[in-house]
């Protein structure tokens, strides 16, 4: 089990620094230089000199991305913003937590919602139940989180006033965004419980358990549900490591300060070390929970377990 | 079939219809089967893939998935009674401790991400009035039983061999001493050696738990080795049953002397092997009358318009043909 814990910790490191390299060279291509970009375009040539050697902007590109790497990794220094001139990392941290807070209360509801839903929809195959559920899966899925985010600021804001359109200091004002980001990964849980859950109620030791004269509902819930969970259980990781990363819409439409707005408003103003910054923070999140579900992964399959003895 | 009232019987199925009902059409999985057996004796069933041998074991325990599957009509008297007519809790009680059954494929028969010793303390503690300790004590006592050492009761399905398997699935049907035990194809999927062993051992534990037990199979050399009496299924109906001695001896169905003939001859130098000329009917459009005509050589006129009955050639030797009751090797 160890080795398996190493083996993927390990994985993450070239993960990392592919991310790193890929968003370095996209920020180092695109075209503005950054000098100017700091220092105005009324800068004199010498100072802009200055300035390029002082950040090593002069230094061939691998060197250039080197240093970048070994700053991050040592001192965790990412850069500075152009515009507050604060340490990228700094800014980052100030906004993680809405961001945390948001994806975590929306994949807790993806998963209250979405797994009685799939169990129920698979029980019950083309039950009344299943078939409305389906269909709600389905609009949940095709729906773009910002026409629904829009539409949910109209009903609960505007016309029945029960909730805040912005902000996120207090629940009531959490709500609105947790519920329309978490409407794709309700979807996709559900079908996927589903799915996963209908495969596995055929299967031969399910009979197996039955033929022992086992209660129906503790061969759905012990025997089923376990094996069922499975893949449900990656597909809820993934879906929490692209609501970390994919808050960026939901974020703006209701005025949430997270890593989302912040990489919008950053690209706006062309600050690009905190855009650069900021995509590598969201890889190395979900990255780290990927690395946390292939763990719980281990623990509830024995046989994954099995390979890594 | 006439009931024998000579026999002490353990189970006792009568007219037993069940079918499967899809968009597609209805599929005549059982069609008024009858099946007796005796306390004790090991009941051969005999049959193609697709006869409907599979489909009346899950009837008898009750397992058939619905939907699609109805059992449309028919008794299967148990001990004197009508499992048909139970309530789902009762029935509860008596699959796996009266009844218990062994699956086909051991590879998928397991609970995956259960170990072994807790998949079968699961029937011990469903039926017998222990704890949590006991029943898994007595898993490990069943294991031994097997043939696999009790320091792997903690191991998963996925670290056993599939003959190893097949053992655990044997520790978990007799775990509760069941006076029926079903085995539905518990060899077909394992290596010939293995199949040996396996055998060996089921023979070994009937013995030692005075089961009576039913053996689905489509080989015949097994049932030669193993059975008491043997039934021969085709298309959904028994169109053969007698004692084994019987049957070898005299097969009177043309289907079943079909089958003997097809069984290859080691000695014998020849090109083809004997086969039974056709394929099994489709089972959603049984041909009418007798449902083996088509395929028959002996096949006159009226086979095709009425549905023959249970015809007994020689003491409790039955044929559902009017023209059987010749030699066997004859006629096909």
């Amino acid at each position: 089990m160890v080795k398996y814990i190493v083996r993927r910790v390990l994985f993450l490191i070239p993960v990392l620094v592919g991310v790193a390299f890929c968003v370095f060279t996209l920020l180092y291509l695109t075209p503005g230089d950054p000098a100017k970009m700091v220092l105005g375009d009324l800068a004199t040539e010498s100072a802009i000199r200055d300035f390029r050697e002082k950040e090593g902007l002069d230094k061939p590109f691998l060197v250039q991305f080197g240093n970048y790497l070994y700053k991050a990794v040592t001192q965790g220094d990412i850069g500075r913003s152009y515009v507050t001139k604060r340490p990228v990392m700094t800014e980052i941290m100030a906004t993680f937590p809405a961001t945390l807070k948001l994806a975590t209360f929306a994949i807790v509801i993806a998963i209250v919602l979405g797994l009685p839903c799939g169990i129920l929809s698979a029980i019950k195959q083309y039950s009344a139940f299943d078939t409305v559920t389906m269909i709600l899966a389905m609009i949940g899925l095709s729906m773009p989180v910002f026409w629904l985010g829009l539409l949910l600021i109209l009903l609960f804001s505007v016309y029945l006033r029960w909730l805040p359109s912005s902000g996120f200091d207090t629940f009531k004002a959490m709500i609105l965004p947790s519920l329309a980001l978490s409407a794709q990964s309700v979807s996709m849980i559900t079908r996927m419980t589903r799915s996963s859950m209908l495969e596995v109620i055929r299967a031969d030791y399910i009979r197996t358990a039955r033929s022992k004269g086992q209660k129906e509902s503790v061969v759905i819930w012990v025997h089923a549900l376990h094996n069922a969970l499975i893949p449900v259980v990656t597909l809820c990781g993934l879906q929490f490591g692209s609501l970390l990363a994919g808050a960026i819409l939901t974020e703006s439409i209701f005025a949430v300060p997270g890593v989302g707005r912040l990489m919008v408003e950053s690209i706006k103003a062309r600050d690009y070390p905190v855009v650069q910054g900021g995509v590598l923070f969201v890889a190395a999140a979900f990255s780290v929970v990927n690395l946390l579900v292939d763990l719980l992964y281990a623990y509830i399959d024995p046989r994954i377990k099995a390979q890594y003895r | 079939m006439t009931t024998d009232n000579k026999r002490d019987l353990l189970l006792d199925v009568q007219d037993l219809t069940i079918h499967y009902v899809t968009d597609n059409g209805t599929v005549h999985a059982v069609e008024n089967l009858n099946l007796q057996l005796g306390h004790g004796e090991t009941l051969g069933f005999v049959g193609e893939t697709g006869a409907g041998k599979t489909t009346t074991a899950l009837g008898i325990m009750r397992l058939i998935p619905s939907p699609p599957g109805v059992i449309k009509s028919g008794k299967i008297i148990f001990e004197g009674e009508d499992l048909l007519s139970m309530s789902e809790a009762d029935m509860r009680g008596v699959r796996g401790g009266r009844i218990a059954m062994i699956f086909q494929d051991p590879m998928t028969s397991l609970n995956p991400v259960m170990t072994v010793d807790k998949q079968i303390a699961e029937m011990i503690k469903l039926h017998r009035n222990v704890g949590e300790a006991e029943s898994l004590k007595l898993a490990g006592d069943m294991l031994e039983l097997v043939g696999i050492r009790r320091e792997r009761m903690k191991d998963y399905p996925h670290q056993f061999s599939g003959g190893m398997k097949q053992r655990v699935v044997i520790a978990i049907a007799l775990a509760c001493d069941p006076g029926l035990l079903i085995a539905d194809e518990p060899t077909t999927a394992l290596d010939v050696t293995i199949q040996a062993q396996v055998l060996e051992l089921m023979k070994d534990l009937k013995r030692r738990f005075a089961a009576s037990m039913i053996l689905i199979t489509h080989d015949l050399g097994i049932v030669a080795d193993i059975c008491d009496t043997v039934a021969i299924m085709y298309a959904g109906r028994v169109v053969e049953y007698a004692d084994k001695r019987s049957l070898y001896s005299n097969p009177a169905h043309p289907y079943t002397v079909g089958l003997f003939n097809s069984v290859p001859d080691l000695d014998s130098d020849v090109e083809e092997l004997n086969t039974i000329p056709g394929l099994m009917p489709d089972p959603m459009e049984l041909p009418t009358g007798c449902t083996f005509h088509p395929r028959c050589l002996r096949a006159v006129p009226e086979c095709s318009v009425s549905k023959p009955g249970m015809i007994e050639v020689e003491p409790g030797h039955f044929v559902a043909c009017p023209h059987a009751g010749s030699k066997r090797g004859s006629g096909v």
